[in-house]
């Protein structure tokens, strides 16, 4: 009696895939809050890359409309900080936008109830139940925080070009923006996978008699 | 051994659901042998547990008292990992609300608990078509179940509930949703299936019309079996409905 049910991963990520690309508007609303607060994250460092760059570079004219920007430097300073004002909304920013995932996630699972429960009546494991959602917010994550970081890198890169001029773009700093677009990519994938977390175990305890359900 | 044509067993069963202040029994003592290949209904007005023993046979919900034998193995004794198996080969579930995954293609709903059981895709995909055709679906594999109709799409929860051929297909309530004819259509493939494939029916039921292909029908009443009565003797009581047999 020992048998096993599986579910391969190709399924799952196919099965994952389909879920978001039919319920496509569905998916997006869960990730335009992680594509706001990315794309915010990724503004605020971009901007400071950007400055940082412009500092180094040393032109008094820069420096001068750096501080016009309201940059905070003192003569003699080498980098310039994210002060502690920008941190704080940052962080408030990104704490919002794992609220909402979390909600939105609730909220999906609610509306799937049946479906969750009937997976589980056709011989899926509370773990398929987890990977699924997981492997959907993985998707809705890395795609939310790609759009969120071209969003505010973009973004970033022309408010510098208002703020400075043209004259900027020798200094811009491009390995240090694309690290930092890379390393806000990373944090969005992480801030989806851990708003899903505490819904997807409450799909996969969803018992399968639920299915059976006949009011909504 | 004589026991052995016994697909399903229950004995002593009681069932209480604790709502905090008050304990309500909704089981007060089942016993009950259903034999394979029969098609069963299950009868009885609301509330009269009629769900929750169906729901005892088909795995889904465990007895306070008593035991529940699916082919001889007890399910109060199963793990996790071993309830998923059984869920997944050895019964087939049909809903009233047919419960269709909603973003999958009919053909796709239909080879996913061959999935679960590990069967590669092209054989699933093969077994898929032979039984979208065996419930009169041909060519509707691409569909999704929006653009299917309500007999449609228990069509394909019947093939679903076969995918793995179980030795039990438990089906609540299944013309619940349907219009007259459509739910006659949906019996009568039933009854088709059963016998053609020798698995046993067992159904949730208020509707009549039911009766008409049953082998046997289990009266529910207020938490006890009312009375069991066997097809021949259905005929007396509702005579007339044994036309189309």
């Amino acid at each position: 009696m020992r048998r096993l049910v599986a579910l391969p991963w190709r399924k799952s990520i196919q099965m994952a895939f389909q879920s978001i690309r039919i319920r496509f508007f569905r998916s997006m609303v869960t990730t335009m809050s992680l594509v706001l607060a990315v794309s915010f994250l990724t503004f605020t460092q971009v901007g400071n890359d950007i400055a940082q760059g412009l500092l180094a570079g040393g032109s008094s004219e820069h420096l001068q409309a750096l501080t016009k920007a309201g940059f905070d430097i003192s003569p003699g300073d080498a980098t310039i900080t994210s002060s502690a004002k920008q941190r704080w909304i940052v962080f408030l920013s990104l704490l919002v936008c794992i609220v909402g995932i979390i909600n939105a996630q609730l909220m999906s699972v609610t509306e799937r109830f049946r479906e969750i429960g009937t997976l589980k009546c056709l011989g899926a494991l509370d773990r398929f139940i987890v990977r699924i959602f997981m492997l959907e917010a993985t998707m809705q994550g890395l795609a939310g925080a790609l759009a969120g970081a071209l969003l505010g890198g973009i973004a970033a890169l022309l408010t510098a070009l208002i703020r400075f001029g043209f004259s900027l773009l020798p200094y811009v700093p491009w390995l240090q923006v694309s690290t930092t677009m890379f390393f806000t990519l990373c944090i969005g994938t992480f801030l989806s996978l851990l708003g899903v977390f505490y819904p997807a175990i409450v799909a996969a305890r969803m018992r399968p008699v639920d299915a059976m359900r006949v009011e909504q | 051994m004589a026991e052995s044509k016994q697909i399903v067993r229950v004995r002593g069963v009681t069932k209480n659901f604790d709502l905090g202040k008050i304990v309500i029994e909704v089981l007060k003592g089942i016993d009950l042998e259903i034999e394979t290949g029969k098609y069963i209904s299950i009868m009885g007005p609301s509330g009269s547990g009629k769900s929750t023993l169906f729901n005892m046979i088909g795995g889904l919900d465990k007895p306070t008292a008593g035991k529940v034998f699916i082919d001889e193995v007890d399910i109060a004794q199963l793990d996790a990992y071993e309830l998923a198996w059984l869920r997944c080969r050895k019964i087939g579930y049909i809903f009233q609300t047919f419960n269709l995954i909603p973003v999958m293609t009919a053909l796709e709903n239909i080879t996913l608990p061959m999935t679960f059981a590990g069967v590669s895709s092209d054989d699933a995909t093969k077994r898929g078509m032979a039984l979208l055709e065996q419930v009169g679906l041909t060519g509707r594999h691409g569909h999704r179940p929006s653009e299917l109709s309500g007999g449609q799409q228990q069509r394909v929860a019947v093939a679903r509930a076969l995918a793995n051929t179980p030795a039990i297909v438990l089906a609540d309530e299944p013309t619940g949703n349907l219009d007259l004819t459509t739910g006659e259509d949906i019996i009568n493939l039933l009854k088709e299936l059963s016998v053609e494939r020798g698995v046993t029916v067992i159904s949730a039921t208020h509707d009549y019309k039911m009766l008409n292909v049953s082998d046997q029908v289990v009266w529910i009443r207020d938490g006890r079996i009312d009375k069991i009565q066997n097809r021949d003797e259905l005929e007396i009581r509702t005579g007339g409905l044994e036309a189309a047999a």
